[in-house]
């Protein structure tokens, strides 16, 4: 499989990141080099066999559901671009 | 005597002791060798003050026979690990001047243990390269030169001449381990990023088990594949840093509960009665008759102390890259979502809240991540999941089921290169096809794919002078067998002499 330029330009999109003009021919070689060499796994035959969801087998670690740590909203908001009374500031998303 | 710097930790730790010197002395001869290598932009961050202090602590602590397991041991940290109150950056702009309110697990494990933080080492953007050219502030330069190179610092103190890459992503822990920058450096691997440059570098570095060492605090590039581990000049280093780096911990839940082994004591074990298995798939085509040889002599090493030494099958091994590049980019593509422009780091304003992530990230990140997260976002996206995704994921379970087969048959570790060359010039590999640097990472990609622990040892030089290492694989949970036999591979190669100080 490859990708087109128009495909490129959606998975920008879609990954939050613009692309100038310049870039989208670059980026689609790139993108169908990576895709063409992990086209050989196509060869293997996976049928019957389980998609691994946990390298290390272990039971998952729980733990009470209680409040351990916060309470220091300034900290959280200490390393943002803008901020006003501990909140994050972005542009208006809700007309 | 030995200059302070040039000694191991081990040896520091001795003289400490014995008080030979102080903390303070071994920390100031390592901030002065630190600010004349300015040149080889090992370090991204020197924090000398805080060295200091926490050197003086430790003098104290000693004084007053409190020495702790890494008292007064001055280390430099990947830029990957959060410390508190100190820029942390993951070798990306996005990250701007990122200062964390708290510290990583593994870094709080050393300073609990009383190690001295000498600054914060330089490394490929968000782990990503091998070969440490994609980080934001610019490329390593090896200590190792070619026989007969050009390459030395000019009067400016910029390097000239065409300069070898110290190998990636902790290129800048291994070329300050091998520069005498430091004791020891933390260092972390996803796929390799650990032992490719330890053995481009002369260096020994171990990757753990997955589960083994704490990935909270630690700026997440694979969460599956991710884990930190130790680059220093011998396998008792390596021992003594991976003890202290290690601990169960609460805050990561794949962390697992087990107890730290001793692994220093496991050095002195041997290989005798061992099985070591050599893969016949790592015979690979066009493989340099230098690293085919040195395999063979690191197999006779282990064979004259008393293993048993029997060829293995691997079958799956040459799908592991490739399921890599589809796993590894999926799992970046959703943790890098978070750099938003909100919350922390560069912002770029927008005229609406999309367009405001959109040039963010645009701006923030650089050419490699964004390339991985494009793949991931791709291999992710509806209609290809299946494809693509859940594929790579089945052959991920194959793979681990050849390791765990050879060693239903006994075997105990498994010997292999650590890279299919050495180290390469700068700008020589991957500016056309992506693919050709990946391939730097086909020994060592299988163990983070399987989960398992992995040890580069040096074990000599190729025909231009530059160190060759060879890769020691385990059972997963036992890094003992792996100090073990890296030790007797160290034993008999000898120590690999590192390069003379020509930058300063």
């Amino acid at each position: 499989m490859s990708v087109d330029e128009k495909t490129v330009r959606r998975i920008a999109h879609l990954a939050r990141i613009a692309v100038t003009d310049e870039e989208v021919p670059h980026l689609q070689g790139e993108l169908n080099a990576i895709l063409s060499f992990v086209e050989q796994l196509n060869e293997v035959n996976v049928e019957g066999v389980e998609p691994m969801t946990s390298v290390t087998p272990m039971v998952m670690k729980k733990r009470q559901d209680g409040v351990t740590d916060g309470g220091y909203p300034e900290k959280i908001v200490q390393n943002a671009p803008a901020t006003e009374d501990n909140f994050f500031l972005v542009p208006k998303v809700v007309e | 005597m030995t200059e302070l710097t040039h000694l191991t930790i081990a040896e520091a730790r001795d003289g400490l002791k014995a008080k030979t010197f102080s903390a303070t002395e071994l920390t100031q001869a390592h901030v002065d060798a630190i600010a004349k290598a300015r040149a080889l932009n090992a370090y991204v961050l020197e924090t000398p003050e805080k060295a200091l202090a926490m050197a003086k602590a430790s003098d104290e602590k000693i004084a007053r026979g409190e020495g702790r397991a890494l008292e007064g041991i001055p280390l430099g940290i990947k830029d990957l690990f959060c410390t508190e109150g100190v820029v942390s950056t993951a070798g990306s702009k996005i990250l701007g001047n990122f200062t964390p309110p708290y510290e990583s697990t593994v870094t709080r494990n050393l300073w609990n243990d009383g190690a001295v933080m000498l600054g914060k080492l330089n490394m490929d953007e968000f782990a990503m390269g091998s070969s440490n050219e994609t980080s934001a502030f610019g490329p390593v330069v090896s200590p190792w030169r070619r026989e007969g190179s050009n390459v030395s610092a000019g009067a400016s103190g910029a390097i000239e001449g065409t300069h070898l890459v110290p190998g990636g992503s902790s290129g800048g822990s291994a070329a300050a381990v091998a520069a005498h920058l430091c004791l020891g450096a933390t260092a972390t691997d996803t796929g390799g990023s650990i032992r490719q440059p330890a053995a481009f570098t002369g260096t020994v570095g171990i990757k753990p088990t997955y589960g083994r060492v704490s990935r909270w605090g630690t700026v997440a590039f694979a969460s599956s594949l991710d884990q930190a581990g130790p680059i220093t000049r011998t396998v008792r280093d390596s021992a003594i840093m991976l003890a202290s780096m290690a601990s169960p911990d609460p805050k990561d839940t794949t962390c697992v509960d087990l107890p730290v082994p001793d692994f220093e004591a496991a050095i002195s074990r041997g290989v005798k009665g061992l099985k070591i298995g050599i893969p016949k798939e790592y015979r690979i085509d066009g493989m340099s008759p230098e690293i085919e040889q040195l395999w063979h002599q690191g197999a006779e090493w282990l064979r004259a102390a008393g293993a048993e030494i029997v060829e293995v099958s691997l079958p799956h091994t040459k799908y592991a890259l490739p399921a890599y590049y589809i796993v590894a980019p999926a799992e970046a593509s959703s943790n890098l979502a978070r750099y938003d422009g909100v919350r922390y780091g560069l912002r770029e304003n927008g005229r609406d809240i999309v367009d405001l992530y959109e040039k963010s990230r645009a701006a923030g990140f650089g050419r490699e991540v964004k390339r991985r997260i494009m793949i991931g976002t791709y291999v992710l996206s509806a209609g290809y999941y299946d494809a693509y995704y859940v594929r790579a994921q089945k052959l991920r379970t194959l793979i681990k089921r050849d390791f765990e087969e050879v060693y239903a048959q006994g075997v105990h570790a498994i010997l292999t290169p650590a890279t299919p060359s050495s180290a390469f010039g700068i700008g020589e590999k991957g500016s056309g096809d992506p693919v050709e640097m990946y391939l730097n990472d086909i020994f060592t990609v299988t163990v983070n794919m399987a989960g398992l622990p992995g040890i580069a040892v040096p074990a000599g030089l190729d025909a231009q002078g530059l160190p060759l290492g060879l890769q020691l694989i385990g059972r997963a949970f036992d890094e003992e067998t792996l100090f073990a036999a890296g030790q007797v591979i160290e034993d008999s190669a000898g120590r690999i002499k590192l390069p003379q100080a020509w930058w300063a």
